[in-house]
Parts: structure tokens; C-alpha cells; sequence
């Protein structure tokens, strides 16, 4: 199993771009675009969801209490999702579809389960699948609660030297490192 | 519409690289978490402590503006969010970023997952109001507080001393571990794991 990059050079590849986010214009971020999807998608069932409002910063409100935090910035987001933060997520797909592309893509085994998968619980897809869900599900309910996930916390928290930073990747090591142990002890 | 070209030159290096590094296959990130492959965790150390270096660099040399730092709260939710993303990033091999690229990178449990990413992050929209009734929001360390600190910035620090030179030394000590790791901490290549 080799990555295309070693560590050295791809570790130093990921610095300078976030560093350049930073210098440009903000630390990197990705799971608040979750939200920001959901919003979306939420405001496009019930129109009642998000409204403009005078009386926030943004100038946007909304009738869930999330969206409407710290001045109604997520609900300007969802009203306009053509902005910074949205598009960024955006264009992380692209680049990783693109990169993927040059490389050959995913083979065939392994885009329904990695093998680690396989050799561990076998390769019936529903498994993995039903496993992946959940994870999702509880991944970003976590980055939610934590405020960040494993770019705005881990990676752009440390590189500022955010105390907050550093609180959340002891809890992510805590919990992955003795989970991933258990689940996966079969190597071949 | 610059902020719009911006966010696509970086968005796509940074979805890019992530592919490039290994951090679209779970493969990688699995075995980073059962401590058999560490390739993944030296790339990330390599990547903060490069980041530090040249972000604190800039900040004393004056290139980089302090407005453009943004540092979180901390919280007790901080840590309780972690251990919730971290037991789903072990099981997945997936956290929200690595699993938006390695979905457009074609892996099917990849867009699962970011289905049930989008389901939890409207599940947290929902019981935000209960969340913040629990106090688990509430700042703890001073809040969005830095280790040392950072001039042009009012984040509180932890330590009264300069946070460039806290920075720029915190980089250098990343890269050092990174370097220092060795590639597998459990079992040994060609040789499989004590089986249960």
C-alpha cells in the first residue's frame, strides 16, 4: 500500500496550502457545509426556514436556533451558497476527482469497502455501508458539537496554536485509536 | 467574485493534495488509528508544523495580515465532539473533509458516509437548543484562547510569552515528530497481526 505522495513531500504539499488558505483569506474548514447543505435543502421544502431580517448582522435569520447563531451568518450562507466557504468544499471534490483521474481512479474491490474492511468483516457491501452511515452520522454530529472537524479544528486549530485545537485531537485519538485497535486487528 | 476564485484554487490543491497524500483511502486513515501504517499521521504532523512555520513566519515578517487567524473556542463539547468524530473516523476511516474528496474520488461507502454526515449535521441542528441547555458549549481555558500571544490579535493566551515564537517552535517539534515516527508502531511488515 503506497500513497502517491510520500509523507514528506505530501505533508509538506498539505503546510503550504494551509498556509496559503490562511495568508489569502481564512483557515480552512469543511464540515459547517454540511449544515449549510441541510439548510439548504431544508429551506428548499419550507421557505419559512430561513428569512431576511433586519435586525441581525447578516441580515438573515432563521426559525431553527442553529442557523440562526452568531448573527444569522449560516442563514445568509444558506440564502447564498455561492459564497467562500460553500464553493471551497466544492471545488475540494473537483480536486480530488481530478487527482483520482490521474491516477488511474479506484479499483473496482475497492470502492465499495477498503480492504482493511474486507479482511476484518468480509466483503458484503451492506455491511460496510450500514457501518459507514453511522459513522457519518455520528462524525459530523461531533464536528457540529465540537465546532470544527479534522481540518478547522485539527489542522488549521494546531497550526494556530488553538488551545481548542489540541483539546480536540486528544478526544478524536482517545476514541479512534483504542476503536480502531478493537475493530481491526487482522492486517491480512 | 475574487473570494469565488480563491476558494476554488485552494478548495481544489487542498482536495487535490488530500488524494495525492493517501487521506481519500481509509486504508490509510484505519491503520493510521490501529498504529499498523503511520504514513498518514506524519503527513498531517508534517503539514501543521510546516503550516506553523511559515504562518508564524509571515506574522513576524509581517506578511501574513493577524486579521486572517480565526481560533475556535474551546468548550467542553470540544473534547466530547472529538471522541464522537473519532470513534466514526475509525470505524469509517472517513472524517468530513476526507470523505467529500474520496466520495468525488469514487468510493461508494464514501458518498454513504457523506449521506450520513448530512443526516448528523441536521440532527445536531435540531437539538442545538438542548446542547447549549446541557452547558457543554460553555468557554472553558479562556475561550478561543492561543498558547501564546499573538500580536495584532485579543485571543487570551495560555502563556505569557510571544505566540510567533510559540508557534514557530511548535511547528519545528511537529516536523521533528513526524520525522522521528517510526512507520509502524504495532506488528511488523509481512507478519500479521496476533489474530483474536
Amino acid at each position: 500500500m503506497r500513497a502517491p505522495l510520500s509523507w514528506k513531500a505530501g505533508g509538506l504539499l498539505l503546510g503550504i496550502v494551509f498556509f496559503a488558505a490562511v495568508l489569502l483569506v481564512k483557515p480552512i474548514g469543511v464540515s459547517t457545509q454540511f449544515v449549510i447543505l441541510d439548510g439548504i435543502l431544508w429551506d428548499a421544502f419550507d421557505s419559512s426556514i430561513v428569512t431576511e431580517s433586519a435586525e441581525t448582522k447578516s441580515g438573515y435569520t432563521s426559525s431553527n436556533p442553529y442557523l440562526a447563531k452568531s448573527g444569522g451568518s449560516y442563514a445568509k450562507s444558506v440564502e447564498n451558497p455561492l459564497n467562500y466557504s460553500f464553493v471551497f468544499v466544492l471545488a475540494l471534490m473537483a480536486g480530488a476527482a481530478l487527482s483520482a483521474r490521474l491516477r488511474g481512479g479506484v479499483e473496482k474491490a475497492e470502492r465499495s469497502m477498503p480492504e482493511v474492511w474486507r479482511v476484518n468483516f468480509g466483503d458484503e457491501p451492506w455491511k460496510r455501508y450500514l457501518a459507514t452511515f453511522l459513522a457519518g452520522f455520528i462524525v459530523l454530529y461531533g464536528a457540529r458539537l465540537a465546532g470544527g472537524c479534522t481540518s478547522g479544528h485539527m489542522m488549521s486549530g494546531m497550526m494556530q496554536t488553538a488551545v481548542s485545537g489540541f483539546i480536540f485531537a486528544a478526544g478524536v485519538f482517545a476514541a479512534g485509536i483504542p476503536t480502531a485497535l478493537i475493530l481491526f486487528r487482522k492486517e491480512k | 467574485m475574487s473570494s469565488i476564485i480563491l476558494a476554488i484554487v485552494i478548495g481544489g490543491a487542498f482536495g487535490f493534495t488530500l488524494d495525492r497524500i493517501g487521506a481519500t483511502n481509509p486504508n490509510f486513515i484505519i491503520r493510521m488509528l490501529n498504529l499498523t501504517n503511520l504514513h498518514l499521521m506524519r503527513a498531517i504532523l508534517m503539514g501543521i508544523g510546516v503550516a506553523a512555520v511559515l504562518a508564524f513566519g509571515g506574522l513576524l515578517t509581517g506578511l501574513v495580515d493577524p486579521g486572517h487567524l480565526s481560533v475556535k473556542a474551546a468548550y467542553l463539547g470540544v473534547f466530547v465532539g472529538g471522541l464522537l468524530l473519532g470513534l466514526g473516523f475509525a470505524v469509517a476511516g472517513y472524517c468530513p473533509g476526507t470523505g467529500l474528496a474520496a466520495a468525488a474520488s469514487g468510493r461508494y461507502d464514501a458518498i454513504v458516509f457523506a449521506l450520513g454526515g448530512l443526516l448528523g449535521a441536521f440532527a445536531y441542528m435540531v437539538t442545538y437548543a438542548d446542547v447549549e441547555a446541557t452547558g457543554l458549549l460553555a468557554d472553558i481555558a479562556g475561550g478561543k484562547t492561543t498558547l501564546g500571544t499573538i500580536a495584532g490579535t485579543n485571543y487570551p493566551a495560555l502563556f505569557d510569552v510571544s505566540g510567533e515564537l510559540v508557534g514557530l517552535v511548535m511547528g519545528l517539534a511537529f516536523i521533528a515528530v513526524a520525522w522521528l515516527l517510526p512507520e509502524r508502531i504495532l506488528g511488523s511488515k509481512g507478519h500479521e497481526a496476533p489474530a483474536e
